[in-house]
């Protein structure tokens, strides 16, 4: 469970969005909507710890994020970036085992518990084929789940990422959002991310955060639509909510 | 993997007892090893001279800046997530360079590397890696502004005409025999540090690659972006710093007393992840330090080969080396 208290987040003394007071739940995916430049990855950025917070504060089952040291904070909350992953040589296993970092040695060796969380790992994204598999010939798709493994690997109760849908065929969109959802589920971790598939958002996640005109609106699709927050935020020259079907028209 | 390194380890000791056996000058095989064994071929006291003073301190230099020069490759390559970084091309050897210039010209522009005291060359080591060091800076600096690979070699490309340039300008107001020295030791060559400095040139390699090792594990992470090395629980900025002195005294020392030697650097690491087919850095590391003291010592070797007493300038002989790998690495790239 993450809480955000008065949470302030910006650049220098940029601030971006202010007086944040939402909370994320564990076993949950929770999808972050917005436009460009509103602040998603502000958030996303602040939460991880790559960015101070300009004021208020961030609990972490009940932590402040900022008295964390960095290896604590890397055994909490681990990401998926938008930044691509390119290495060569380095195979799937390698790089789900680089989630085990935290916890190794000095050398970074992996002990067979580690090997085994990695193999765990892979075979719950569903990729336990490509395992051997240097990244370099995988899919945008089998990529994206290869970092989702990372995640695991580094068994964190958050795992943070960045539109992990952007760049990604129709279909592996879809899978890689039920992928998600089921792992959130089946893990009790809260699995946050930001999206441009605002559909598939609506249809899938468990709770919605819309980022919009500066301040942020949380709950469920449900209670979004109820409230008119949903209707609000997809509003534009030929779309059409249906509420019921959860889809949209598009003219 | 192990096997591999075995082998290279094998390939080593064969390659450094070469160097030992053959030299620029024909001293029969059998009349070295009485030499090594501590005896002295009568009619010939020059030829111990040559054999325990000359090649084997040669030999050490060579395996030692192959190693040390391989390393600052690979750690330059994984710090820019770069594979075509290395000292040479981004330019921190010019760095180097320019402040062995200018100390050779505070000396009176007549001293050249071979005949320095310790005192001089800990003042010319000390130069190389303040210019070293600042290159590096700034290139770390600009390698947060500059989001593209290429922008950041062609600042290397820049940085080392600029160092050129004010090295030229020096060289202007230098004595000829300045200017010669200068010109001679940019040449390359492994055999100018010699019995007297060997025992500190060691101590400063050993020292730099030893701290190397240090860095294996943030290097694996790091190969994934900052980002993500920071969430793994990498102190990015102290690992900043700690590759920024590792290179530095690396650079900063080979340069300093071997001259500017180019591709060793940049080829070696991919030599090494060719070979082995890794990206973890505990196996990279040393297969890299293997690799290029391989490379060095058998260049060494090369630069003999005229073998009437004269030598091919080692800076000659590594660019023929290098250049095929690094045209290599730009193809597969271009897949």
């Amino acid at each position: 469970m993450i809480e955000l208290q008065h949470l302030s987040v910006g650049y220098g003394t940029t601030s971006v969005l202010s007086d944040i007071n939402q909370s994320l739940r564990s076993g949950q995916m929770v999808c972050l909507l917005g436009a460009n430049g509103v602040g998603k990855s502000t958030i996303l950025r602040t939460l991880a710890g790559f960015l101070p917070p300009l004021s208020g504060k961030v609990l972490l089952e009940g932590c402040d994020l900022l008295s964390l040291t960095i290896s604590q904070r890397s055994q909490a909350v681990s990401v998926v970036l938008t930044e691509r992953v390119e290495v060569p040589y380095m195979k799937v296993t390698d790089l789900v085992g680089m989630g085990r970092s935290p916890y190794t040695g000095f050398f970074g060796r992996l002990s067979k518990a580690d090997k085994n969380i990695v193999d765990e790992a892979i075979e719950m994204v569903g990729i336990t084929g490509l395992a051997q598999r240097t990244i370099d010939t995988l899919s945008d798709g089998e990529r994206q789940k290869a970092l989702l493994a990372k995640a695991l690997a580094q068994q964190t109760p958050v795992i943070l990422l960045d539109e992990p849908t952007a760049f990604l065929d129709f279909h592996a969109k879809v899978s890689t959002l039920r992928l998600m959802l089921r792992l959130a589920h089946e893990t009790n971790k809260t699995i946050f991310l930001s999206t441009h598939d605002v559909e598939m958002a609506i249809q899938l996640s468990d709770a919605l955060w819309i980022v919009q005109d500066g301040a942020i609106e949380a709950g469920t699709t449900a209670s979004l639509t109820e409230s008119g927050r949903l209707q609000h935020f997809l509003q534009a020259e030929g779309i059409t909510y249906d509420a019921a079907e959860r889809t949209l028209k598009i003219k | 993997m192990n096997r591999k390194l075995g082998l290279l380890t094998a390939l080593l000791l064969l390659l450094a007892v070469a160097n030992v056996l053959w030299g620029s000058l024909d001293i029969p095989v059998k009349d070295v090893w009485h030499i090594l064994c501590g005896g002295e071929v009568e009619g010939h006291s020059a030829w111990s001279i040559i054999v325990l003073q000359g090649r084997i301190p040669q030999m050490l230099t060579a395996l030692l800046t192959g190693m040390a020069l391989g390393t600052c490759g690979l750690l330059l390559q994984t710090a820019f997530r770069n594979p075509l970084a290395g000292p040479s091309i981004l330019g921190i050897d010019s760095g180097a360079n320019l402040g062995v210039a200018i100390v050779l010209l505070l000396l009176g522009g007549t001293a050249s590397i071979g005949n320095l005291t310790i005192g001089g060359h800990l003042l010319v080591v000390v130069a190389a890696m303040v210019g070293a060091l600042a290159i590096m800076a700034l290139l770390m600096i600009l390698s947060r502004l500059l989001r593209s690979q290429v922008m950041l070699l062609i600042t290397g490309v820049i940085i080392s005409y600029v160092t050129g340039s004010i090295i030229q300008l020096l060289n202007y107001s230098a004595t000829e025999q300045g200017v010669f020295s200068f010109v001679i030791w940019g040449m390359g060559n492994f055999s100018s540090v010699g019995i007297e400095r060997l025992l500190f040139f060691c101590v400063l390699l050993c020292l730099g690659l030893l701290l190397a090792l240090l860095l294996i594990k943030p290097l694996d992470a790091l190969l994934l972006g900052d980002r993500y090395a920071e969430n793994l629980g990498i102190r990015i900025g102290r690992v900043r710093q700690m590759l920024l002195l590792v290179t530095g005294l690396l650079t900063a020392t080979t340069t300093a007393f071997c001259g500017p030697i180019s591709f060793i650097g940049l080829a070696v690491p991919h030599l090494a992840r060719l070979a082995l087919g890794t990206t973890h850095h505990r196996i990279l590391m040393p297969a890299t330090m293997l690799i290029g003291a391989n490379l060095a010592l058998a260049c060494n070797l090369l630069s003999t080969l005229p073998r009437d007493g004269s030598i091919i300038p080692i800076s000659v002989i590594t660019p023929l080396i290098g250049a095929p790998v690094v045209l290599h690495v730009i193809l597969k790239q271009r897949n």
